[in-house]
């Protein structure tokens, strides 16, 4: 079918005019991260349901909502981790997993989606360092192998990088001698690594013991001052409030409440933002 | 954020902390506790009867004259003996080396997407697992009945060569085809099941920073999965090295057809077979030491700290022999996080 329908993708019909928009295409002028009524499901289960959201460049957005509500999904989405089902998503002006040409949506290859995958960096809520390498192993391996420095240049810049994080002795450990915040600060240094342009973080702080976590938010904290594009999936309300230039609260899949962090978190205007902020706090 | 570090109150962590405090630098050390051990009546009981059987056992082994261990000494390190045994390690070697290459590969296309290879797979991990091994060693020798001639060419093609199957397939080339395919089947189980023991946030985290699959599975996925592959291929190789001996239904003269040919004329059945077993014994016991020391390299990164090797543990043992036997607890590392 070269037919009529030009992006088969259901849904979008909700946006009309959306695609081959051409203040988007525009590059560094363009938003770091825009997505516009992305739907996401797993098989029946419904879990991004249209979700408007413009991340600027060297915002820190903070993004909140109650487990299920698809705050991680939204965060994998952004580097293609998943794939959404409907609606468009750009990462620095560029759509993310597809290019379209001709009014047609055509897949990115593996090799073109990698390549845009190592300009965003990610830090998981599990860390998932690789365990079978030392620190400074995890922090090179990318750089080494997927953007091809030489190893004594990268070894050089994963030392400055843990010297950032504060983990300057533990180059030579293995993940298992680390604390679960020295593994998260070796996972955000290894992310760093890459040199991306931005970060996602994926709830960072929650399976962290309560005395680690200052340590893993204040290397964040020090990011965000730096100028980093971040957005935040955390149950942090603190760190929302000081480092955080936005705020997004979200349930069932869609955005409920976005705006300044101090604002929402103080006098939230939704009832739904109200109750689950009144159970956190 | 942090909560003060001298707060006495913190519950649990240090429950049991009336004895000493390390904090404070000295204090006396604790009194060890002394106590009348608990007794074990039936354990005397048990090592007793062990004792009886082995004390039996080894009278047996030395007083009966059918062992004839002087004919065991004469044929133990006889040529023909080592050259079976040669044929049985060269069979090992190489159908492992088939089996862990072919393993590999069907674990990866038994994980792939594409069904057809999946489902390729699987078929052939169904009929090689499916059907006995022996039969599997009878049936590549007999190929010559069902192809007399074998061509390398072109599918469907024209024929670059032609070759008489009874030359091509020897019965050492039906043993290693048949032990080899076979293998492959069991190791590609073992191969699948080594990479799906790795966390899929392993990959995920991969490809987080821009890792393809290929790179992935090579420098992430594999390393790991080595840990759990490692035990069972070593048991597969124990196995193989026993297995061959199925060989000799297809005139291989492997070690057990060798003392089978031995005995054949000098019906001394039972040394010969004694000969063999020291000898399977002798080879499986290497093996055993060589994963012992293969697994412990990939144990790397999965615990704290490398279990010492028996020889380590050895040194130790006499070198600290007279040292102090309760060591205060020193292990915690003294560096706080930052």
């Amino acid at each position: 079918m070269s037919g009529p329908g030009a992006p088969d993708l259901p849904g979008t019909g909700n946006i009309p005019g959306l695609p081959g928009d051409p203040a988007l295409a525009a590059g560094s002028g363009a938003p770091m991260v825009r997505a516009e009524g992305l739907h996401k499901s797993f098989g029946r289960l419904h879990v991004l349901r249209g979700i408007d959201l413009t991340v600027e460049r060297q915002e820190v957005m903070c993004v909140i909502g109650p487990s299920g509500s698809g705050k991680s999904t939204l965060l994998r989405c952004i580097n293609h981790l998943e794939q959404i089902n409907a609606g468009r998503l750009w990462v620095d002006g560029e759509l993310v997993g597809y290019r379209e040409s001709g009014g047609k949506l055509y897949e990115l290859h593996d090799k073109e989606i990698c390549a845009k995958r190592a300009e965003i960096g990610m830090v998981f809520q599990q860390f998932n360092l690789f365990p079978h390498m030392t620190a400074l192993e995890n922090v090179i391996e990318a750089p080494v192998r997927v953007g091809g420095q030489a190893k004594s240049r990268a070894a050089e810049m994963a030392r400055e990088l843990l010297y950032k994080v504060g983990l300057q002795d533990k180059a030579g450990a293995y993940p298992k001698q680390l604390s679960g915040g020295q593994q998260q600060r070796v996972a955000i240094a290894r992310a760093l690594a890459m040199r991306p342009k931005l970060m996602l973080f994926d709830e960072p702080t929650s399976a962290l013991d309560p005395e680690l976590v200052g340590d893993v938010l204040a290397v964040m904290r020090d990011l965000a001052e730096s100028g980093m594009t971040m957005v935040v999936v955390t149950h942090e309300m603190g760190f929302a409030r000081e480092a955080g230039d936005s705020l997004v609260f979200m349930d069932e899949g869609v955005i409920v409440e976005a705006g300044r962090p101090r604002e929402i978190l103080a006098s939230p205007q939704h009832e739904r933002t109200r109750s689950f902020l009144g159970k956190v706090l | 954020m942090n909560s003060g570090p001298d707060n006495p109150g913190t519950p649990g962590a240090h429950g049991a902390a009336g004895v000493t405090r390390d904090v404070s630098g000295q204090t006396a050390p604790p009194e060890e506790i002394r106590a009348v051990p608990v007794r074990h009546p039936g354990r005397w009981l048990a090592a007793a009867v062990v004792l009886l059987l082995v004390a039996m056992l080894v009278h047996t082994l030395v007083t009966n004259p059918r062992f004839q261990w002087d004919v065991i000494g004469n044929y133990f390190l006889s040529s023909r003996v080592l050259e079976g045994l040669g044929y049985t390690l060269l069979l090992t070697v190489v159908a492992m080396v088939i089996g862990i290459v072919l393993g590999v590969l069907l674990a990866v296309m038994r994980l792939s997407s594409n069904p057809l290879l999946s489902g390729a797979s699987w078929c052939y991990i169904w009929l090689f697992r499916g059907t006995p091994v022996l039969v599997q060693l009878l049936f590549w020798f007999n190929l010559a009945a069902l192809y007399p001639r074998i061509s390398v060419g072109v599918p469907f093609g024209t024929e670059f060569a032609t070759f008489s199957a009874n030359d091509v397939i020897t019965a050492l080339g039906a043993a290693i085809l048949g032990l080899g395919l076979n293998e492959g089947a069991y190791m590609a189980e073992i191969v699948r099941a080594g990479i799906l023991s790795v966390e899929h946030g392993q990959s995920e985290a991969a490809q987080a920073l821009g890792m393809r699959r290929s790179l992935t599975m090579r420098r992430i996925i594999l390393p790991q999965a080595m840990r759990v592959i490692i035990p069972p291929t070593g048991n597969e190789t124990i196995s193989m090295l026993k297995t061959s001996s199925l060989a000799s239904v297809i005139t291989v003269t492997e070690l057990l057809y060798a003392v089978q040919l031995i005995y054949s004329v000098n019906f001394q059945t039972i040394p010969l077979l004694i000969t063999a077993s020291i000898w399977y014994l002798i080879v499986t016991s290497l093996l055993t030491v060589g994963q012992y020391y293969i697994e412990r390299h990939y144990a790397r990164g999965s615990a704290r700290q490398l279990p010492l090797t028996p020889w380590q543990r050895f040194r130790r043992m006499l070198t600290t022999f007279h040292a102090q036997p309760p060591a205060p607890p020193a292990q915690l590392p003294a560096g706080p996080n930052r």
